[in-house]
């Protein structure tokens, strides 16, 4: 099938501002808007610059404004969309050229949470630390999260300022405040009751609606509000 | 690139520490405005819907209604939560928007004097307000 394709064209090196390109590209019947955008930089256009690597909803590198929303460009049909198809960077960060963004602010946002297992001062024995099935299903939704930054930028509040931490860092930071075998809770609810923590949400639901991963965001940013207002009020 | 470190110090300028500021900040946004919205409807109606409306509050309607201590403290307190959450919601917005550390820091001092002086001059009314001396 043939599809219209609006994307969004910029350089900052030589251009002041954003421009429009045309294009129709030829996709499967059920081809994705990634298969689109490959057909647009493979035979119309080779300096349109995009970033995707796995192709399959797993790595999150794709994530783009179609259409208005923020959606992973690998796992949304063409056939499912109003046509031309509008395709921009996603908002809130320095675009460095057309689709590709300057992922540090969010990465910053992500590492300012320290997001990795602080295990407490019990030996496991040289062996794996163990937990219940129900333990584990107590944070199960916010391991799903692939880091596509989707959430954090259709959050109004991460638009206004890039210091805020935004949904994405909470999101990971509840994957491990909830795991039993984790001890590094207080210091992170500590980090996220901070000025630019999690109380700067004001339960938007965008990041939910965005997430392509099905989380529910702003269910797991509540939690960690609701955990933090418990231990200090 | 960035390490653990300076994002954690960018986050948490030197000498800041996390306090429960914020929390505390963010539940009394939502306590006061529960309140508020009892204390709103009530002035609401009381003032603007029910007795006559707003045409009939002069000078004796006032004398008469801050007689007694419960209607001067239902607004005072009106008046307190009304500012203190109005304001509060203000410093947010200027965080949102305010990123210059010199713009933020005067933005959100004029907020407090501001905040202080009404909540200063109203409060003053309401706890000197005398009909005797001030009648005829
Ligand atoms: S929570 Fe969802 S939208 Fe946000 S970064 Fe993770 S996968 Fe992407
Ligand atoms: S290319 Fe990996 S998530 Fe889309």
């Amino acid at each position: 099938m043939k599809v219209q394709l609006k994307i969004q064209r910029f350089d900052p090196a030589t251009q002041d501002k954003p421009v429009w390109g045309n294009y129709v590209a030829e996709v499967e019947d059920n081809g994705r808007v990634l298969d689109a955008l490959h057909y647009v930089k493979w035979y119309l256009d080779g300096t349109l610059a995009l970033r995707r690597s796995c192709g399959h909803g797993v790595c999150g590198s794709d994530a783009m404004v179609i259409n208005g929303v923020n959606r992973l460009a690998c796992k949304v049909l063409c056939k499912t969309l109003d046509q031309p198809v509008t395709v921009e960077p996603i908002r809130g960060l320095k675009v460095e050229k057309d689709l590709i963004v300057d992922m540090e602010p969010f990465f910053a946002g992500y590492r300012a949470v320290q997001p990795w297992l602080v295990p407490d001062d019990t030996d496991p024995g040289g062996r794996e630390r163990l937990q219940s099935p129900e333990e584990r299903a107590r944070y199960d939704d916010t391991t799903k999260c692939i880091l596509c930054a989707a959430c954090t930028t259709s959050c109004p509040i991460f638009w206004g300022d890039d210091t805020y931490v935004g949904p994405a860092a909470i999101v990971n930071a509840h994957r491990f405040i909830f795991d039993s075998r984790d001890a590094g809770d207080r210091e992170r609810l500590e980090i996220l009751s901070a000025r630019e923590g999690a109380f700067r949400c004001r339960t938007t639901f965008n990041c939910t609606e965005a997430c392509p991963r099905g989380i529910k965001v702003t269910e797991a940013i509540q939690e960690v509000k609701r955990t933090i207002l418990y231990r200090k009020v | 690139m960035a390490t653990v470190q300076d994002v954690y110090e960018r986050h948490f300028p030197s000498g800041i520490s996390p306090s429960s500021w914020e929390v505390w900040s963010w539940f009394f946004m939502r306590i006061s405005g529960l309140l508020l919205v009892f204390l709103v409807l009530g002035h609401l109606a009381i003032m603007h819907v029910f007795g006559g409306g707003v045409e009939r509050v002069n000078f004796d309607f006032v004398a008469a209604r801050w007689h007694g201590i419960f209607w001067r403290s239902y607004d005072w307190l009106l008046l307190a939560l009304a500012l203190l959450h109005g304001s509060s919601g203000t410093r947010t917005v200027i965080h949102d928007y305010v990123h210059r550390d010199g713009w933020r820091v005067l933005a959100k001092a004029t907020l407090y004097v501001a905040t202080f002086v009404f909540l200063s001059v109203g409060t003053l009314v309401i706890v000197t307000f005398d009909p005797a001396t001030l009648a005829h």
